[in-house]
């Protein structure tokens, strides 16, 4: 049977056809909807953990009970992950641990652009990287086996364009295996204190030639010999746009790309005559390629940084401009992301940005309360950053601090990597203010569940993590809860907070506009009153989609009642759009914007 | 050198919340059904909210790149008016362009900081031989079902490809669910008759 499906779909349904049965992770784009996908298959267990690394140790612990075991992650989650990463290659995995690395070229939904094909060759763990979504069914498999042959945790790359194109996918029969897991003590083998690692540091070596021999007669490394005046090495994605444009030349499609394998290479470097690297990001295969002392053309001729397409390789590898259809001057006004009409950081960042205070954010949707017209964030780095920032900045400035200095960071991302530099504001004695923007859900995501909910992945009830406990538990004595549509009490509660001496928590509650369990409140679109309006922008400012401009000149209504002078304009409110949240009417100084 | 000439191309455009990927999706499973090979691919996560939404759709024999290059478009799906010009560089003059009269107001517009561009159609017009304007909501609202304006347009679509009408009526069936698949059925067709 064939089925349409994305590449992390496909992911998750070889994992199941393959026996495989636990999986955990935390969400990210692009790898979020292979939990999603697999965790409603029949008989598995599957978990969105708090954050990467207690995923992948959940992993670990499920491998070494003899488990089948995927744990899932974008690229920058691999950097949380990475200290069990770089010794869990020395115990070695006894069931099977294969760990995915989602990267994200072109930085569509990421605050960097890293290459995690370097973290295979750092911690010493092979890679597979897919091309569509039927080899990332394929792959996922060859994976887990390879795991179990040379009990080595396996790295599973994808780029946003494998996990999140569609493609069409042969479905198989899914295998049962049984039950795998049972005790097994071997402290030699899982004690890594320095006498046993040092024994374990070996095996690795060991490990890293059987997998080059391995990789040379490895299936998926694969010659395809056409017109040999051309050869092009190439993994993943970038195959597929070089062979949409150069069907005919000749290629070494690598199916692992670490370790490479350096016979097969030399093979194919000396059947073509001029032999290229097409490889996005770093020059991953490219130094390797150079190291064995063949001549390979990379980076000379394509890009280091973005994705690429079918245009970027045609034009790179033939040194000219692809010629495209260009209107001239034509002013197209750029369409940004934006917060959602009603959503609850809107009110937040609002106040925030009239507090001039510098505010230290984090990673979520709120993060794009920094551009124009709300201005309320300041930084955004990493996950949980913006608490340890926030005490940072405040401890350096000392006494200028006072009322200036505020971390800002969401419910899930708080779970992630909030808690342990919230500590250290206590323990340290920190004076700065600390918002988490509680929306009740991952939202950033696509609505993931996280221990704050109260619900687990499969929407189970469970113990939900209560914010105001924990932070007073953590040692913050003055905890606050606001609403971020009472734009007065934000205001009120967040000045009080900022010139108390000491660390405090305000933790501003209002679900999603989204989500699922939001509960039901009975508002209704609201309007501009254009005999009231005085034309002064103020709930532009906002930046709420339904809210627009409309000049009287474009109008062509200059006959309305303007209220002085120097009006040029009235505020509209788009009733398809607005959720009647109020923030646009408690900031109308005049009262123009009313219920319909 | 020969290129994959033999396979088609769809460009889908809009803004975030459109039914821009759903709809894709429902022509990329109308060519499996109608056993050709076919890829899609588009960008989640941030970039969605509120922001500019692209699909591409690639159907034909052997489909490698799930995106296409630019210059090599046949059918430009537009949602919204002002989106269309934003891909044209993906287009040839022989490229058809299927444009929804909506606007929506990009931030910068509705602040009154930037003008939203007057005669769209007319400088689309001058440029390629086939542009087809539809009032997609007006054919959702006759549906009786204003979120069906993304099927109204793939109705419209649905009349520029050569591919049996059961085909599509038959993967719309399955891509909605059981109580609005009427409504879709009926913007469907009023797109394809529009």
């Amino acid at each position: 049977m064939k089925s349409l499906m994305s590449g992390n779909e496909a992911i998750a349904r070889g994992a199941y056809e393959h026996g495989v049965r636990f999986a955990s992770g935390y969400p990210g784009t692009p790898s979020t909807e292979i939990i999603e996908t697999f965790a409603v298959y029949d008989g598995v267990y599957a978990e969105w953990s708090p954050n990467e690394k207690v995923a992948l140790e959940v992993g670990i612990g499920a491998a070494l009970a003899g488990a089948k075991v995927l744990v899932t992650m974008k690229h920058v989650g691999v950097n949380v992950a990475a200290d069990p990463l770089f010794t869990v290659s020395y115990t070695g995995t006894n069931g099977a641990l294969v760990i995915i690395t989602a990267d994200d070229p072109s930085l569509h939904s990421s605050q960097n652009e890293q290459d995690n094909r370097n973290y295979a060759k750092f911690a010493k763990i092979p890679m597979l990287e897919p091309a569509d979504s039927q080899e990332a069914k394929e792959y996922i498999k060859l994976a887990f086996d390879i795991s179990e042959e040379f009990d080595t945790p396996v790295f599973f790359r994808t780029t946003t364009r494998v996990s999140h194109s569609k493609s069409v996918v042969a479905l198989e029969k899914p295998k049962s295996i049984g039950d795998p897991t049972s005790i097994q003590f071997n402290t030699a083998k899982y004690v890594m204190v320095p006498m046993n690692a040092r024994v374990r540091r070996l095996e690795v070596e060991k490990k890293l030639q059987k997998l080059k021999e391995f990789a040379d007669n490895f299936s998926e490394n694969k010659i395809e010999m056409n017109d040999p005046e051309v050869g092009i090495i190439t993994a993943g994605m970038s195959y597929n746009y070089a062979k949409d444009i150069f069907p005919d030349y000749s290629y070494l499609k690598l199916g692992m790309v670490y370790p490479m394998p350096e016979k097969l290479i030399r093979t194919f470097a000396s059947k073509v005559k001029k032999l290229y690297v097409i490889e996005e990001l770093d020059p991953f295969i490219e130094e390797q390629v150079k190291a064995m002392g063949i001549h390979i053309i990379g980076k000379e001729v394509f890009p280091y940084t973005n994705e690429f397409d079918p245009g970027v390789i045609e034009s790179s590898l033939k040194g000219e401009k692809t010629r495209a259809l260009r209107l001239a001057d034509l002013a197209i006004p750029p369409r940004p992301p934006n917060l959602c009409p009603g959503c609850p950081h809107r009110g937040l960042f609002y106040v925030l940005g009239k507090l001039k205070a510098f505010v230290a954010g984090d990673i979520g949707c709120y993060t794009l309360a920094f551009m124009k017209p709300l201005e309320g964030l300041h930084s955004c780095i990493c996950m949980g950053a913006s608490i340890g920032m926030a005490h940072g900045m405040s401890k350096a400035l000392r006494g200028k601090a006072k009322g200036k200095v505020v971390g800002v960071i969401g419910d899930s991302t708080f779970i992630h990597s909030g808690i342990t530099p919230l500590l250290n504001m206590s323990y340290n004695k920190s004076d700065a203010v600390i918002v988490i923007c509680d929306n009740r859900t991952t939202a950033m995501t696509g609505m993931q569940e996280h221990p704050a909910t109260g619900y687990t992945l499969q929407g189970e009830k469970t113990k939900e993590i209560n914010f105001t406990e924990l932070a007073a538990a953590l040692g913050i004595e003055s905890v606050h809860v606001i609403d971020p549509y009472d734009l007065k009490s934000t205001r009120t509660v967040l000045q009080e907070e900022l010139l108390k001496s000491g660390p405090s928590v305000v933790i501003s509650r209002r679900a999603c506009v989204l989500f699922k369990r939001r509960e039901k409140d009975e508002r209704k679109p609201l309007k501009v009153n254009a005999d009231t309006c005085i034309g002064c922008k103020t709930c532009v400012s906002l930046g709420c989609p339904p809210i627009s401009w409309k000049k009287f000149d474009d109008e062509g209504a200059m006959e309305r009642k303007k209220r002085s002078k120097k009006q040029k304009g009235v505020a509209f409110i788009d009733d398809s759009l607005c959720t009647g949240c109020t923030v646009c009417q408690q900031v109308c100084k005049v009262g123009a914007i009313i219920e319909r | 050198m020969r290129a994959n000439k033999d396979i088609k191309s769809i460009l889908f455009a809009g803004v975030g919340g459109q039914g821009i990927l759903r709809a894709s999706d429902i022509v990329c499973l109308v060519m499996m059904e109608a056993g050709m090979d076919t890829k899609k691919s588009e960008v989640h996560g941030m970039a969605q909210r509120g922001g500019c939404v692209t699909s591409h759709v690639r159907y034909g024999r052997k489909v490698y790149s799930p995106i296409a290059k630019k210059g090599v478009v046949d059918i430009l799906v537009s949602f919204e008016k002002l989106e269309t010009l934003r891909y044209l560089d993906f287009l040839t003059p022989q490229s058809t362009i299927i444009v929804n009269e909506k606007e929506i107001y990009p931030p910068s517009v509705n602040l009154g900081d930037a003008q939203y561009p007057g005669n769209i159609f007319e400088t689309i017009k001058n440029i390629f031989h086939l542009v087809k304007v539809v009032n997609a909501s007006d054919c959702a609202v006759k549906a009786g079902d204003i979120r069906t304006e993304n099927t109204a347009l793939l109705g419209v679509l649905s009349s520029y490809l050569q591919i049996d009408l059961s085909l599509w009526e038959k993967v719309i069936r399955k891509s909605f669910p059981e109580k609005t698949i009427a409504a879709n059925l009926k913007a469907f067709h009023m797109g394809r008759m529009s």
